[in-house]
């Protein structure tokens, strides 16, 4: 989109007057956070406001004893993970932040970006409360709670999640906090053979490990398995998963105390800015199959090992090629792309069945009647 | 009906339609035209079709054992009971799934992928309640404090929409989460025929004890010690003085009748890794003043230390003839004040309140004891326990936890939600049922009808102009 003009609200209230003021024009919308993941999305070219959460970045609680906090849309989530780690607790969701650690809970939200922590939490639908939204006929509406237990009325919260700022603007979150682990540990083993590697995941993932991360990563025909244990015995179960990994047919089997920059390596694995990323959902017992598409287009991959999510960098002239290879069933996002190319990659795919598509307009046509949110970025145009 | 599901599985007797006037809040009741009892997702498809094109309101049923009216019937309108489809469909261990019908029931799917794995959320109700209902529930039960609820556990749905379309949703699927605003939705959006679920491994360690304590503020500080130490127990569960009571008559499974709370904890998970939280949790137990701490040696004992637990609804037909049981939430902080104010709220209305609940989430289930026999008892109770939903929400929570809003609660909604929020839940429906067909009266505090979409879905200037016409 090309931004005419940019607004920086101060309040709800003042977000929710420049949605209806721009609706009542027709004019385009954009939301920006921390603008980490612009490029997500369809790429539109649309004239319109820039509207930026810059100000709406007020931790607004944070109940340590209860596990839970609230959070303005533009709180940067490193910010916020400063805060809970001081009370010894962590927001479970741990996607690659910027080069600066600049990307806002808002837009995680909105993009439902994850990292490594997936594995055990869950993504951010999983992890959302409660979330007050704005919509582009001036309406703030709040639903969830900030309770960790709650099922009254819809859960819109679930709903914004992933929408890219289509249904409208997400001003606040309340969130489920976990502790921090009290130790972490880190096993880790390799090999250029991707059936030991999901063997290896295999008996990972049925055994009674309560691993914090399971990963997966695969570059130039050698991949490795990185499993973080967490807890008070952490570095002992470390020891018991290396073992079961060297069983498995691993090798270079390793325990790794001080673990924070291997994982870190993972999460900036999942971005790209020269290339093509595309994020990758199969089936856990399909990993062979994805590695040896990213074999064969000489791509790289980091991972969720047991939950079949992957992020695959690859050159754009492969991409084709790599998508014809995966196994029946995968689901494809592009995420990045250089720019001139994001325009000729299919967005999603296989997109959506037509029903499901049509009740997905529905819900665009009621929460943004006036279509003015993040137009055009959506899958199918919406 | 009978040329879709056979006439035997098409009830219209009166008599035949008693079974299914209500479900576990019996004393809401409503017959309905029919009942009628499909066989296959084809059936339902075509039921909702019919309903469709006659414009008849319908409401889904599993085995209704729900607690908020939510399978109430609408007179007027269509029961679909779907107890027929119970067909375990696939398990599928190595990529941690099983796919199954929704009239399976919670149970039979952790027995399903037992010894290895089990299915989380366990609703009290889990050896007849259905998955279909859970997901319609969003269920919870004893464990979910750690394992999450059944929203958390559910990775593809295949549904009938009201009008009789077909949408097959998975949780990795490109678009709207249409599966996370599904599950919990409380039958208002359509019917889930075919669920696929997330399974885990069992845990390696379970280690169960129950600690007394003088007072529920005691144990309560337990509690948030606990948590505070970072530990996240399997289940945290605790009872008041007159639900020990009712529960050793019940089930004489040995707590301590001179405590005014007990406590009971589970850890799980890797065995070294459960000892040593056990020996913390003694410690702290201790430390805040437990007067007794029994652990369980065996699986029996386990058992036994949860039959009191599991028997508190039952067992209160000890106490008195009724009650009505309530399902707020409150930040786990707030307990002491909110259990001090329902005391108080007791003896202002001469009413005995049993407190049984989720310590670690904070949902109570506070029991309201009546006598329906006494000149207005009823009507008092049914106003305290309305008074004590709403000292949950003003201290921060939720008027139900897992039970759901159904009929019984929807005149609560107000309390917790503004106009605006009403609204978007709305819009919600809308897209989903715009003629409002799908489990009619439900949720939403006053009736009201979907307006016309704001115009059709319009092409995008841009899509017209080509440059965002791709997916």
């Amino acid at each position: 989109m090309s931004v005419t003009e940019q607004l920086i609200p101060a309040s709800f209230e003042q977000a929710a007057a420049a949605l209806a003021a721009a609706a009542a024009e027709r004019r385009p919308v954009r939301i920006v956070g921390g603008g980490t993941k612009q490029g997500w999305g369809n790429a539109t070219g649309v004239p319109g406001l820039e509207l930026r959460t810059s100000e709406l970045d007020d931790i607004v609680e944070h109940n340590e004893g209860d596990l839970t906090a609230i959070l303005e849309a533009g709180v940067p989530l490193a910010q916020a993970q400063r805060r809970f780690a001081a009370a010894g607790q962590m927001l479970a969701i741990d996607p690659f932040l910027g080069d600066a650690h600049e990307a806002t809970i808002g837009g995680i939200v909105a993009t439902a970006d994850s990292g490594p922590h997936r594995h055990r939490y869950g993504a951010p639908r999983d992890l959302i409360l409660g979330i007050t939204v704005a919509l582009s006929d001036g309406t703030i509406a709040r639903a969830g709670g900030k309770v960790i237990k709650n099922v009254a009325g819809y859960d819109l919260g679930k709903l914004f999640c992933g929408s890219l700022g289509t249904l409208g603007l997400i001003l606040a979150v309340s969130v489920r906090l976990h502790p921090l682990p009290a130790r972490t540990a880190t096993a880790l083993g390799v090999s250029g053979d991707p059936d030991a590697l999901a063997a290896a995941v295999r008996e990972l993932a049925a055994a009674p490990l309560e691993l914090e991360a399971l990963d997966v990563a695969w570059r130039a025909g050698r991949g490795g398995l990185l499993a973080r244990s967490g807890g008070v015995q952490a570095s002992a179960r470390a020891v018991r998963v290396a073992a079961i990994m060297r069983d498995a047919g691993l090798t270079s089997t390793e325990v790794a105390e001080d673990d924070a920059a291997l994982w870190a390596r993972q999460r900036a694995g999942q971005r790209s800015t020269a290339s093509v990323l595309v994020r990758v959902a199969a089936r856990p017992t399909a990993l062979p199959a994805l590695l040896r598409a990213v074999q064969a287009a000489d791509g790289t991959l980091v991972g969720r090992a047991a939950l079949g999510h992957s992020y695959v960098e690859l050159d754009p002239a492969a991409v084709e090629a790599f998508e014809r290879r995966l196994p029946s069933g995968a689901f494809v996002t592009l995420l990045d792309a250089p720019t001139p190319l994001k325009e000729t990659i299919e967005g999603w795919s296989p997109p959506p069945s037509e029903p499901a598509l049509e009740l997905m307009r529905r819900i665009k046509a009621r929460f943004d009647p006036a279509d003015v949110c993040n137009p055009g970025v959506f899958v199918g145009g919406i | 009906m009978q040329g879709i599901c056979g006439a035997e599985h098409v009830l219209t007797h009166p008599d035949a339609l008693a079974t299914y006037r209500s479900d576990g809040l019996a004393h809401y009741r409503q017959t309905p035209l029919a009942a009628v009892l499909p066989g296959s997702t084809e059936q339902v498809q075509q039921i909702v079709r019919a309903c469709f094109e006659a414009q008849v309101p319908w409401v889904a049923r599993g085995a209704g054992t729900g607690l908020s009216g939510g399978a109430l019937p609408v007179a007027e309108g269509i029961l679909i009971v779907m107890a027929r489809l119970r067909r375990i469909l696939s398990i599928e261990l190595d990529d941690a799934r099983v796919v199954v019908e929704p009239g399976v029931t919670n149970l039979a799917i952790s027995r399903a992928v037992a010894p290895t794995h089990f299915y989380p959320p366990d609703p009290s109700s889990q050896v007849v309640c259905s998955i279909g209902g859970n997901i319609a529930e969003n269920s919870g039960g004893a464990h979910c404090f750690k394992y999450g609820f059944t929203t958390n556990y559910v990775t593809g749905l295949e549904i009938v929409l009201t009008d009789g379309s077909v949408v097959a949703l998975d949780r990795d699927a490109p678009g709207y989460d249409l599966l996370g605003a599904f599950v919990g939705s409380e039958g208002t959006l359509g019917v889930a025929t075919r669920i696929t679920l997330r399974v885990v491994p069992k845990p390696e360690a379970v280690r169960t004890l129950v600690a007394f304590f003088e007072d529920t503020s005691a144990a309560g500080e337990a509690v948030s010690a606990i948590v505070a130490a970072g530990i996240v127990p399997g289940a945290i569960e605790m009872m008041d003085r007159l639900t020990i009571k009712a529960t050793e008559q019940a089930t004489g499974a040995g707590y301590r009748q001179d405590a005014g709370a007990a406590l009971l904890v589970e850890l799980d998970g890797p065995e070294a890794e459960c000892a040593a939280r056990l020996e913390e949790v003694l410690d702290l137990c201790s430390r805040e003043r437990a007067i007794g701490i029994r652990r369980a040696e065996s699986e029996d004992e386990r058992e036994l230390i949860w039959r009191a637990r599991k028997a508190a609804f039952a067992a209160m037909g000890r106490i008195a003839p009724a009650y009505y049981v309530q399902d707020g939430v409150i930040p786990r902080t707030r307990l002491p004040e909110v259990l001090r104010r329902i005391d108080e709220l007791a003896v202002e209305y001469n009413l005995q309140v049993a407190n049984v609940f989720h310590a670690g989430d904070g949902n109570l289930h506070p029991l309201v004891c009546y006598d329906a026999t006494r000149e207005g008892e009823p009507e008092r109770a049914e106003e305290l326990a309305g008074l004590i939903v709403k000292t949950c929400v003003d201290a921060g929570g939720s008027i139900t936890g897992e039970h759901g809003v159904g009929v019984d609660k929807k005149a609560y909604m107000p309390s917790m939600f503004s106009e605006p929020d009403l609204e978007a839940f709305q819009r919600l429906r809308c897209a989903f049922d715009p003629h409002g067909l799908a489990n009619p009266g439900k949720v939403m505090p006053t009736p009201r009808l979907c307006g016309e979409v704001p115009g059709p879905y319009r092409e995008h200037p841009l899509e017209r102009a080509g440059v965002a016409a791709r997916f």
